[in-house]
């Protein structure tokens, strides 16, 4: 039940911090981060309980009630290794994006942590339904809050990036609905039997062009959120436009949603179609590593900049999970992971810069390092991260997608390796323009007194850093305990 | 006909007992809230009846009416939206400078026409009840003719209303004409007699093609929508409601009885118009209500957008065997629910906002800017209707259109399911500009007091649109055994 327990605590949280946001901002705050709490004590049980070495399967059940009997359609929620690793992320991203939320959102604040931990809910429930409808729900419903936070609490241009956001989602999930739908009546046809679960429908023949088209609908969705190329056209709007909170909780998790997609669904539930079918979805993958690069490197709003990293980044999920060996697989994950952190970090900078300078424009900047040295330094490991240092995390992702990609396309991987040189120069660009240099910054905010890192940005950053240099010393934290799900999701993907 | 008619008939009876007791009544009395209580209390007990009769055996009482359970499950909805209707219309009517009472009994007699047309297997009880129905709605639409605000946006829509309607019921008047002279007999379900035919089969193309056009107007598929918008937006709030809900979910029981369950000819016959027009209203209906400034002629578009989406399931049913029709008639009739509940509410939020300001449905959408944090329960309540009708899960919308996608993957309507899909995504755009309005930063600190009972209405149509969103097993019994 710690599933269910981690998604009403967040939630139940959601409505508490809602209910009392009336009175006290304050106390809307910490209710937040009390029910992120719970759902954290919910979550090392569940670590506990997956992990177990004597556990006989693969998957920790929590749930299986029935919901729309005419369907099949259960509430099916169950973990693997997989959906632990991910679920942890969202979780240890919540507390930084609420520590990034505590002094930046300050009106309307109960409506903000009750959207904010409800997006949170909607994650997790994505990292966790087994059952394709329930997945489809949960999959939408984190939509609306996001969009919320967009449209309320985000820049300038908030209204316009929060709908396209939603737009691009939502048609694209469109897609897979009809997919799912044509998916469950081929089952349907096949054994007489309605169901939704990914279990059955694992089970399904889906060889012929039919599988191809249905495969395509449920690609398309999860390419939208990943996002890649050329179909990733909301993500800078969105990214840049959104409060600081909402750019972690977008960069972070829900992106990894995309990927997650790709990995659980697409592959297992359409062998035959998606190996056909890698080859294109590894040269656009290739395209986004390169393309996106070479676009960052041209923005002058920082957090654009940022933005177009992700889709760079996630190029390289894209191929690591088309390539679907066990390297390029367990590479992918880790890249993820590290990408979460790393992304989360450089935009939690971003929105300290501007708290502090009122601009994001890198052009106004410059020679930071002298006024924060703190921040400077610490934005100087998550560029470093970004582009793939030895020693974080990043790098671990990036090298084993990498070779795993080699073994399948040779060609593939030599071309997003020049990735790895086009990373530094966007990376190094945000500390050229931003650190070093002439001072011109503090005329931009008008003062003098830029102040640097207080204690709880500190601990906000500080917990990003210590998740990327353990995991980039100690990879196997993550690689024991997604070894075996990944195994058996190859195993479903070569059509065993 | 035997007590078992008589009672089967009961709902329809109760309904036609108000507009009597009420025409009596303000004989002697005329008390506002009175007479809203009576209509609503009425219009309960009818729906009551009818959802506790579902199960019952199906009984024809006289050759006009048949009262099986599709028609006391779509009826009881239908009457369901007209309580909605009646509830929200008291409000509303408070603050007008108008006549109050007479409303109740031409909303009941227009209550009792749409049942009429929902129970009917038989064109002349059809025509019965369509015209029963419109004419009822034309003095309805029209009611503020004596307010200064609004006296000349609801003539227009009234008299706009009325000619059209009388010249879509010609039309059909003439199909049902030509019908009867291939056939030999007014029943729906197209007997012919023994000795075959009496004319070419040309006659019935043409005399049913005719009677499509007269349901289409009811529905505003286009191009038979003209009528649509400035109806919408000159009517009174609860009349626009009561158009948007319980009208199109009566003519589309009709429709599904006439070209559903009755018999395949028509269809085949009549498919590639019905084709047309549900590519044309998912299309069009959309991309006209991207830039409309008014919420109700928004509402409008958007309903012409719904409408086109259910000619799916007709279009369904044409294509394959029995299992296909099942899935298809369950489709639309929970299409039908969904789509009357989301629209109830709303209107009911609509209608208790211009019940203190006029200009929340006559003027552009700016007046709703920040009233989420202003009146967090009507805007809340705004939001969910919104995105009901973009088709978000949790809410009403979702179930209705997955059926929609279902029926369309099932019975290989890619052509309608891709505009479908495509239609659902231009829809978003505007159901999201009202809801962005809704967060903008409001313009004055000034909250909106509601009464109690309109808390109440509320509450009940948002438990309704998340109840069938949340938990629609039991709808889908309900509609199973009513489309057996």
């Amino acid at each position: 039940m710690q599933l269910l327990g981690i998604i009403i605590s967040l939630l139940g949280g959601g409505v508490l911090a809602l209910m009392v946001g009336r009175q006290s901002a304050a106390a809307s705050r910490w209710l937040s981060l009390v029910s992120l709490a719970v759902a954290s004590v919910f979550y090392a049980s569940l670590w506990f309980d997956t992990t177990d070495p004597q556990a006989t399967s693969l998957w920790l059940l929590h749930m299986d009630w029935p919901w729309i009997a005419r369907f099949g359609i259960h509430l099916l929620l169950a973990t693997d290794g997989l959906s632990l690793v991910l679920i942890g992320l969202t979780l240890v991203l919540g507390y930084v994006a609420l520590l990034s939320a505590w002094h930046e959102i300050n009106h309307r604040s109960g409506l903000f942590y009750l959207n904010f931990l409800f997006t949170l809910a909607g994650v997790v429930g994505v990292f966790s339904a087994l059952d394709l409808f329930l997945f489809f729900v949960f999959w939408e419903v984190m939509l609306v809050p996001m969009f919320l936070i967009i449209a309320i609490w985000g820049h300038e241009g908030r209204r316009y990036a929060a709908t396209k956001f939603f737009i691009y989602t939502q048609a694209s999930s469109l897609l897979m609905l009809a997919a799912m739908v044509g998916l469950v009546l081929l089952n349907q046809q096949q054994t007489g039997v309605w169901s939704f679960s990914w279990f059955t429908l694992t089970q399904t023949d889906t060889s012929g062009s039919l599988g191809m088209w249905l495969m395509l609908g449920f690609y398309v969705a999860f390419l939208v959120k990943l996002p890649g190329l050329p179909v990733h056209n909301w993500l800078p709007d969105a990214h840049t436009q959104a409060p600081t909170p909402g750019s972690i909780l977008l960069a972070g998790i829900l992106l990894k949603t995309g990927a997650y997609g790709l990995l659980r669904f697409v592959w297992p539930l359409f062998p035959d179609a998606a190996s056909s079918f890698a080859p294109i979805a590894m040269g656009l993958g290739v395209i986004s590593v390169l393309y996106a690069a070479k676009l960052a490197f041209a923005q002058n709003d920082l957090k654009r900049l940022i933005a177009y990293t992700s889709i760079s980044h996630m190029g390289f999920v894209s191929l690591g999970i088309f390539a679907w060996n066990h390297l390029s697989l367990q590479g992918t994950v880790m890249q993820m992971v590290g990408h979460g952190l790393s992304s989360a970090g450089l935009f939690a900078i971003a929105g300290l810069l501007q708290q502090r300078l009122h601009t994001r424009d890198l052009d106004k900047m410059g020679g930071l390092w002298g006024q924060m040295p703190k921040l400077a330094a610490l934005s100087m490991l998550f560029a470093v991260a970004a582009l793939g240092l030895p020693g974080l995390a990043n790098f671990i992702g990036e090298f084993m997608v990498l070779l795993g990609v080699f073994q399948v396309e040779p060609w593939a991987a030599s071309l997003a390796a020049l990735g790895m040189i086009l990373a530094p120069v966007y990376a190094l660009i945000i500390m050229q323009k931003g650190f070093f240099g002439t001072s011109v910054g503090t005329q931009a905010a008008g003062t003098n007194n830029v102040l640097d890192l207080n204690t709880r940005e500190l601990l906000m950053l500080g917990i990003l850093v210590v998740g990327l240099v353990l995991l980039g010393f100690w990879p196997n934290l993550i690689f024991t305990i997604t070894a075996a799900p990944v195994n058996y999701l190859m195993h479903l993907g070569t059509g065993g | 006909m035997n007590w078992l008619e008589l009672t089967s008939l009961m709902p329809l009876l109760l309904v036609a007992s108000i507009s009597v007791i009420l025409l009596l009544l303000l004989a002697f009395v005329r008390d506002h809230k009175l007479t809203c209580w009576i209509t609503c209390l009425g219009l309960a007990m009818a729906a009551y009846w009818a959802f506790a009769d579902m199960g019952n055996a199906p009984q024809q009482v006289t050759p006009l009416l048949i009262m099986d359970d599709f028609s006391r499950l779509l009826g009881g909805t239908v009457l369901l939206a007209s309580l909605a209707c009646g509830w929200m219309s008291h409000a509303y009517l408070e603050t007008a400078d108008e006549i109050r009472e007479e409303y109740y009994i031409l909303l009941s007699l227009a209550a009792l026409g749409a049942c009429v047309l929902v129970a009917s297997n038989h064109f002349a009880s059809m025509f019965i009840g369509l015209e029963l129905m419109s004419v009822s709605l034309f003095a309805m639409v029209g009611y503020m003719a004596h307010s200064k605000q609004q006296a000349n946006m609801t003539l227009e829509a009234g008299v706009k209303y009325m000619v059209l309607s009388g010249v879509s019921s010609s039309f059909l008047l003439f199909g049902v004409a030509l019908i009867y002279a291939y056939a030999g007999n007014l029943n729906i379900d197209l007997q012919v007699a023994a000795d075959g035919p009496r004319l070419q089969s040309g006659y019935l193309v043409i005399g049913s093609a005719l009677l499509l056009v007269g349901v289409a107007f009811k529905m505003s598929w286009i191009p038979f929508h003209m009528w649509t918008p400035d109806v919408y937006q000159g009517a009174p709030a609860p009349v626009t409601g009561f158009l948007a809900g319980a009208v199109k979910v009566a003519v589309f029981a009709f429709a599904m009885r006439w070209l559903m369950m009755a018999q395949d000819d028509y269809l085949d016959l009549l498919l590639l118009g019905l084709t047309v027009m549900a590519v044309l209203s998912m299309v069009v209906g959309n991309l006209l209500a991207l830039r409309q400034n008014n919420l109700k002629r928004l509402l409008g578009y958007s309903s012409i957008a719904h409408m086109g989406y259910i000619i799916v399931t007709l279009a369904a049913s044409a294509t394959l065997g029995v299992t296909a029709l099942s899935t298809a008639l369950e489709g639309a009739a929970i299409y039908l629910i969904t789509y009357a509940s989301m629209t109830m509410l709303a209107f009911a939020v609509i209608s208790q906002l211009a019940a203190r300001d006029r200009r929340f449905e006559s003027g552009t959408l700016t007046h709703y800017q920040g009233l989420l944090f202003q009146q967090p329960l009507l805007a809340g309540a705004l939001m969910l209707a919104m995105l009901a009708l973009a088709g978000m899960p949790l809410t009403a919308g979702f179930i209705g259109k997955y059926y929609l996608v279902l029926v369309a993957v099932d019975s290989q309507l890619w052509l309608l399911l891709s505009l479908l899909v495509l239609g659902s995504s231009l829809g978003l755009y505007y159901y999201l500009r009202v809801i962005l309005v809704l967060c903008k930063a409001p313009v004055s600190d000034s909250r909106l007091i509601l009464g109690a009972s309109e808390k109440l209405l509320l509450t009940l149509l948002v438990a309704v649109t998340l109840w069938l969103g949340l938990y629609p097993t039991p709808a889908i019994e309900w509609v199973q055994l009513a489309i057996q």
